[in-house]
């Protein structure tokens, strides 16, 4: 008698398991990126193009001028650049204070640690919506509205930053700690010199997360901003909306430079990224 | 007498003390201003007739809070939110799964796959709601275009099957997505199930990841089916995961607001049939500046999803199997 594997009858329903694997992955990818595509193709189109009834799936010219277009039809460029500013002033801030925190969680020995650790993680609980009211009240008493202070200070430090790298500097061994000590080394020097080069991973995984939460962040930026020239990319494009109305192709073309820096930012890193999101799943 | 621990009177315990408080200053400083500080005070915001217009605040002790409770607009914002939420979650966190399990499996191109499930989810709310505005375009839209040539198809292979007796079974309307307000909820569910699944695949492959391949090689040993193993392997063995996951999104599920400002291009859908809870604070708070007003809904909502929660975890502590 054959062993199963050898049977033809296994064999084929094996093959086509696989097709049938195969196919509805495939289909499955290909729906999730046909709104990209949608985007891109739309794009790229001529104004009659954009109001066929049936399907176009490419332009008959690419419309490259769309781009310029759009560009230049609101004032993308102070977006992207305080995008950029707030974006990076936030993730660089974010990761000294959250670090420091997290220091001091993960190797110090201190009255009311565990009381101050579970204050800190209570904040995760509470939904940012409840503190929009006054947090937007206080800017206004402070006078920073429409100003860099309001889009950056308040996002400065995230609980879950904190969280997470705590975790890590747990994980590298007590004994390393102590040791440098003896040797003399200050806690500030092991913190600087010893246990973030060995972090790396975390805090890229810290860094990247806030700066994708700071580039698409919108509700914040919204309330906080009444003129242009503070504007963020995302909050800009609403605004582009009004302005240009139904025509589509410019406003996909807007959408895709909206992304574009995202988007290039997680292909290249998009190792650390998916690994730290897999960590951050598992400790949960 | 409260005895104190012996490394409580060293003097070295308070210079440690001293020390991690000033590495915990900065955060404590930003979160206390942000965090902490708002979260007292809009309690105190919500007993009060609270305008930004003016100087003077007047406290009204819980009409705030009886007044949300019978408005019929926060009713609406109450049932729009649930629906979405019961339209979200299942379909969020059921195609995920199944998609990871595939994935799971000793395949070519995983990387690539994974990439293309993961991409949507990184992109900004802003744009891609407005990517879909365009899709969901009622006479141009790619969604229309595409049940167009669906619905062609159905009917043509059904008419052919039947000998032309059913010549249209399917009677395509051309619906008017973001129009017509039985839709509202329904784009939005399809919008954020799309955005969210990648995620998801993600945490789901790494829980997938913990199941021991040989549970899977006895099963089949055993004359288990796939399905019998993926029943009473893999569900019971990934529970923590799915739990994690189903918090997280029932709890962003309910924070529901940027996809529908922007795909209505700022009010809540027609008729209303977008609002949600986030909406109707901040349609309160920053529209009409009713701060005290907004500050209560906003803890409503904050007391729902902390009732959420709480049936969660009681049910997880009898369905979720963590290995100990």
């Amino acid at each position: 008698m054959l062993a199963q594997h050898e049977t033809w009858q296994y064999r084929w329903r094996k093959t086509a398991s696989r097709t049938i694997l195969y196919l509805v992955l495939f289909a499955g990818a290909a729906i999730m990126m046909l709104p990209f595509f949608w985007m891109l193709t739309s794009s790229l189109k001529a104004p009659h193009e954009m109001t066929l009834r049936t399907i176009q799936w490419f332009p008959k010219v690419p419309q490259w001028e769309n781009y310029k277009i759009a560009w230049n039809a609101a004032p993308f460029g102070t977006y992207f650049k305080n995008s950029f500013t707030i974006a990076l002033a936030v993730t660089f801030i974010e990761v000294i204070f959250s670090s420091l925190a997290a220091f001091a969680f993960a190797k110090f020995n201190f009255f009311g640690k565990n009381f101050l650790f579970v204050l800190f993680l209570g904040t995760m609980m509470i939904p940012g919506e409840v503190m929009l009211i006054p947090n937007y009240i206080t800017m206004v008493d402070f006078g920073w509205v429409d100003t860099y202070y309001a889009l950056i200070i308040p996002w400065t430090v995230s609980v879950f930053s904190i969280f997470l790298l705590r975790q890590f500097f747990m994980s590298i061994p007590h004994d390393l700690f102590e040791a440098a000590l003896l040797d003399g080394c200050g806690k500030f020097r092991f913190l600087t010199t010893i246990l973030l080069p060995l972090s790396k991973p975390a805090i890229v995984t810290v860094m990247l997360f806030k700066f994708i939460g700071s580039w698409n962040s919108f509700l914040w930026v919204l309330i906080m901003t009444n003129t242009p020239k503070m504007r963020t990319i995302p909050v800009g494009l609403t605004y582009f909306v009004s302005d240009v109305g139904s025509y589509y192709n410019y406003l996909m073309a807007a959408s895709t430079f909206a992304m574009a820096p995202i988007l290039i930012l997680f292909l290249v890193l998009q190792k650390q990224f998916i690994q730290g999101i897999a960590h951050t799943g598992l400790k949960g | 007498m409260i005895k104190i621990p012996s490394e409580m009177r060293t003097k070295k315990y308070w210079r440690e003390t001293f020390e991690a408080y000033l590495y915990l200053l900065p955060a404590f400083v930003v979160l206390g201003m942000f965090s902490f500080y708002p979260v007292v005070k809009s309690i105190y915001m919500s007993f009060f007739d609270w305008s930004l217009l003016r100087q003077q605040q007047y406290f009204v002790g819980f009409e705030n809070y009886q007044r949300i409770l019978s408005d019929k607009v926060f009713h609406q914002a109450i049932n729009n939110t649930i629906r979405y939420v019961i339209g979200y979650v299942p379909f969020s966190i059921g195609l995920a799964l199944i998609v990871a399990v595939l994935l799971n499996s000793k395949i070519r191109f995983r990387g690539t796959l994974r990439l293309a499930y993961f991409l949507p989810w990184v992109t900004s709310s802003v744009a891609i709601s407005m990517v879909w505005r365009w899709i969901f375009n009622q006479h141009y839209g790619l969604l229309n275009m595409l049940l167009v040539r669906l619905s062609n198809m159905v009917n043509a292979v059904v008419s052919f099957v039947t000998l032309g007796n059913y010549p249209e079974v399917w009677q395509f309307s051309n619906p008017n997505w973001l129009m017509d307000p039985k839709w509202t909820i329904i784009n939005i569910v399809i919008i954020a199930v799309w955005k969210s699944m990648g995620y998801n695949i993600v945490i789901f492959l790494a829980g997938l990841q913990n199941v021991p391949n040989e549970l899977y090689e006895a099963a089949e040993v055993d004359g288990a089916s796939p399905w019998q193993s993926f029943r009473k392997i893999t569900l019971p063995l990934i529970s923590p995961t799915t739990f994690f996951i189903s918090i997280i999104s029932i709890i962003g599920a309910f924070k529901l607001f940027t996809e529908i400002y922007v795909l209505y291009t700022g009010r809540p859908g027609p008729l209303n049939s977008g609002m949600t809870i986030v909406y109707y604070v901040y349609r309160n708070a920053f529209e009409r500046y009713r701060m005290g007003y907004a500050s209560a809904a906003a803890y409503i909502l904050f007391g729902i999803i902390f009732v959420f929660t709480l049936i969660q975890m009681a049910v997880a502590k009898r369905k979720v199997h963590y290995a100990s």
